[in-house]
């Protein structure tokens, strides 16, 4: 702290009080703005307290008189001031609310093909998903569609389990799927298991197998011993009705083959699959979502990168 | 509280300016006027555009576009606000260097507002003697409905400069309707509010106080002075002479007899000092709350008239000319201020008038990276944003350059026809079929061709593709 200051007379001024004999207290006054300022402050407290949500009475406050009013469910519905209904309103009457509702419109009475071959729409489409996507989607199935191997299948690139057309893939969110594939371990002895795994990898096409494994393999997989075929078409390349992937690429979604170091932990990692089926579901969002969402969802996931 | 008899701080003295007739005085009622023309008259010019209001200057905040007449500018020219910002500083240095306070005395806001106020003050109150009566006399009729006439007028002048501040952000005439229906958005109405608040205890509380205490500028003008910078000066030499200025009584009538008996020009009339805004004697020499308005030049000159005598005991003059010298204007200084204010605004101007009539972003979509697909090539998406800042719908093709093989899918989207004014964003997807052997990143590079027109060039973006 500065010396204090001493007026004219060479002395401090005191507020007059004395303790002790000669204990004073020096006064100081506040700059004159400053104690306006102080002064405007309490005035605005007060002026807020009525209009605010404010003091706690128990297990309640004063709500003060300002109101928020908003739509609940196409009902008026008015409140204290708070932020939350403020948003909700916000959310309702905006601008930027009434111009995205419109858009909205546009895209609920457009057909598939329109929205994607108009550059404005696919992009309001793309921007509003985002939104619909993160909430909804992307927990699975990670920002972009990108998946993940052994959970979630990746959409963002061509190959589609339950078919990748739009309405396909509108059918897919509304209805939800239920993929599944049974286990082999009961069916097939060691040796069956290796020669079918084989078969998978050759056609997938990977080198390395022993060719006459490979053929006993195919049998075992186009005929009534293992009947793979019955899901995966003859050959391996897959069948949407059933949701059965397309084997012959390299695609992989339940394990990762492509990322194996050696044919042999390649072999072992379909043999693993073959033994112990495959079960996995995706819920249905048509409940969950209106038709307008679902809509910019498939066109959204069609767009992502191989929508047939 | 105690009372006041202690002060820590020095309470403000009421200054109250005589006002003045003269060359400066005119020249400053003249700015004033055109800066009040332009001010105020501006958001009401109409403009004719093909697309976009009909507002000659609108600064669309929500649209992120700012009309100036025929330009239009884009977030992305902020540069341009950096450009002219910089080319402001230099041409106040320029100024400042040579002529001084020229900004502060003619043009700065806070001296065009607080000149009007004073006006109001004079009219309603009254000369300075008057308005020095009435502060103190005691309050009764008279004082309420004079003092309360000048506030009311000081707030209306403040409040038609907040709401006119507004009408440069939405269309005038729309705005002004919905301010006063209590439909304009909350900013206009806080915007108005805070100006008009600023504008009344600026213009008329504070005044000077923000000259002198408040503005930084005061206090750093000694830096760009120099010896030949042309100040507002009292010619101390004519006006003492060797015995001190004197009254103009007794034998000291006639120049002649004043000199005879040693007596300089100054009458010491006290002229200069009543007419300044901000109650300093410019014969105690350059102080830093002069703002150079030259008021006092019009003070002594009409003094010097009467008198008989030649004007100019107050002047713009240099410390190079007072003490005998000869004001040197071109110096190195001055000549590189002057250069640079050229080419900066040379830049300024070419790059205005080469706006580019199309721009393009291109973004990589990094969720996820890469994408094998069923063929085993890879797959990378970009997003392209394009803006159309012509005043016409432009045609625009997308196409690839990059290494042989790699194709381009925009999907669907075949024809893509951009309205004035408008962009869209474009979801462009690069398949890629990688040779054995070779790892990435490989460089590509995006074209957004305009169809059927030479004027706007064609746009090269360059862009990586990633492979695992």
């Amino acid at each position: 702290m500065s010396k204090p200051s001493e007026n004219k007379q060479g002395a401090v001024q005191t507020t007059g009080h004395a303790w002790d004999g000669d204990l004073q207290e020096y006064n100081n006054p506040l700059p004159r703005w400053w104690l306006w300022g102080f002064y405007a402050t309490v005035v605005f407290a007060v002026v807020y307290w009525f209009l605010y949500p404010a003091w706690p009475i128990g297990g309640t406050f004063t709500k003060g008189f300002a109101t928020v009013t908003y739509e609940v469910n196409g009902e008026e519905r008015t409140t204290h001031w708070n932020t939350r209904a403020l948003l909700m309103r916000d959310m309702q009457t905006s601008p930027a609310a009434v111009r995205q509702r419109e858009f909205l419109e546009v895209i609920a009475e457009a057909t598939y093909d329109d929205i994607l071959r108009d550059p404005d729409k696919i992009s309001f489409v793309r921007s509003y998903a985002h939104g619909v996507f993160g909430d909804f989607c992307a927990t699975c199935h990670q920002a972009g569609g990108a998946g993940i191997i052994g959970l979630y299948p990746t959409l963002a690139d061509d190959d589609w389990l339950w078919g990748g057309t739009v309405e396909r893939i509108e059918e897919s969110i509304r209805e939800g799927r239920l993929g599944y594939m049974p286990p082999f371990r009961e069916t097939f002895d060691a040796e069956q298991l290796r020669a079918v795994s084989a078969y998978v990898l050759d056609i997938a096409g990977y080198d390395g197998g022993d060719e006459d494994e490979i053929r006993r393999g195919e049998a075992i997989f186009n005929g009534t011993d293992g009947g793979c075929f019955q899901c995966h078409d003859t050959g391996g390349t897959g069948r949407i009705s059933q949701g059965a992937p397309n084997l012959t690429n390299n695609i992989w979604q339940i394990v990762d083959v492509a990322g194996a170091a050696s044919y042999e932990a390649r072999l072992a990692l379909v043999q693993s699959v073959v033994r112990n089926g495959v079960q996995r579901e995706m819920p249905a969002f048509g409940e969950r979502l209106s038709p307008t969402e679902i809509k910019v969802l498939a066109a959204y996931v069609h767009q992502l990168g191989g929508g047939q | 509280m105690n009372d006041a008899s202690e002060q820590y701080y020095q309470a403000r003295i009421p200054i109250y300016p005589r006002s003045v007739r003269g060359r400066f005085r005119s020249l400053k009622w003249g700015i004033l006027a055109l800066a009040y023309g332009v001010y105020f008259a501006l958001p009401w010019l109409r403009w004719n555009r093909e697309y976009g209001p009909e507002q000659a200057v609108m600064f669309d905040i929500p649209g992120r576009r700012f009309y100036l007449f025929d330009l239009v500018v884009y977030p992305q020219d902020i540069f341009w606000l950096a450009g002219f910002l910089m080319i402001a500083a230099v041409l106040l240095f320029l100024v400042t260097g040579v002529a001084g306070r020229v900004f502060c005395g003619y043009f700065c806001f806070q001296t065009l507002w607080t000149d009007v106020y004073m006006f109001i003050e004079r009219v309603i109150q009254g000369e300075r003697p008057a308005r020095m009566r009435l502060d103190k006399q005691p309050w009764g009729v008279s004082k309420v409905l004079k003092k309360g006439a000048t506030h009311a007028s000081w707030l209306l002048v403040a409040f038609a400069t907040g709401l006119t501040f507004t009408l440069y952000w939405a269309d005038a005439g729309e705005l002004v309707v919905q301010f006063f229906t209590g439909e304009a958005p909350f900013p206009a109405y806080a915007t108005t509010l805070f100006l008009t608040t600023t504008t009344y205890m600026m213009a008329g509380l504070a005044r000077e106080q923000v000259c002198t205490y408040m503005c930084p500028y005061a206090r750093f003008q000694a830096v760009m002075f120099d010896r030949d910078t042309l100040i507002v000066s009292y010619d101390e030499r004519r006006g003492e002479g060797t015995t001190g200025r004197a009254k103009a009584g007794g034998g000291l009538r006639t120049r002649e007899a004043r000199q005879a008996a040693g007596a300089g020009d100054c009458i010491d009339c006290g002229y200069c000092v009543q007419v300044c805004p901000t109650g300093i004697d410019i014969r105690d020499g350059l102080q830093y709350q002069c703002i150079h308005c030259a008021l006092c030049i019009d003070a002594c000159d009409n003094i010097m008239d009467r008198m008989g005598w030649p004007r100019g005991l107050i002047r713009y003059t240099s410390e190079r000319a007072l003490e005998g010298g000869k004001t040197r204007y071109l110096k190195s200084k001055t000549l590189g201020y002057s250069a640079a204010l050229l080419i900066m605004t040379g830049l300024l101007i070419w790059s205005i008038a080469t706006q580019a009539p199309l721009d393009a972003t291109v973004m990589q979509v990094r969720q996820p990276l890469h994408v094998q697909l069923s063929d085993g090539s890879i797959q990378n998406s970009y997003e392209i944003r394009v803006n159309n800042k012509t005043q016409r719908p432009v045609e625009l093709k997308v196409a690839l350059d990059g290494p042989p093989d790699m194709t381009l899918d925009l999907g669907r989207v075949e024809r893509i026809r951009l309205q004035p004014e408008h962009g869209t964003t474009l979801l462009a997807r690069v398949r890629y079929q990688v040779p054995a052997g070779q790892s990435g990143p490989f460089d590509l590079t995006f074209r957004i061709v305009p169809q059927d027109t030479d004027e706007i060039p064609t746009l090269e973006m360059p862009a990586h593709f990633y492979v695992p």
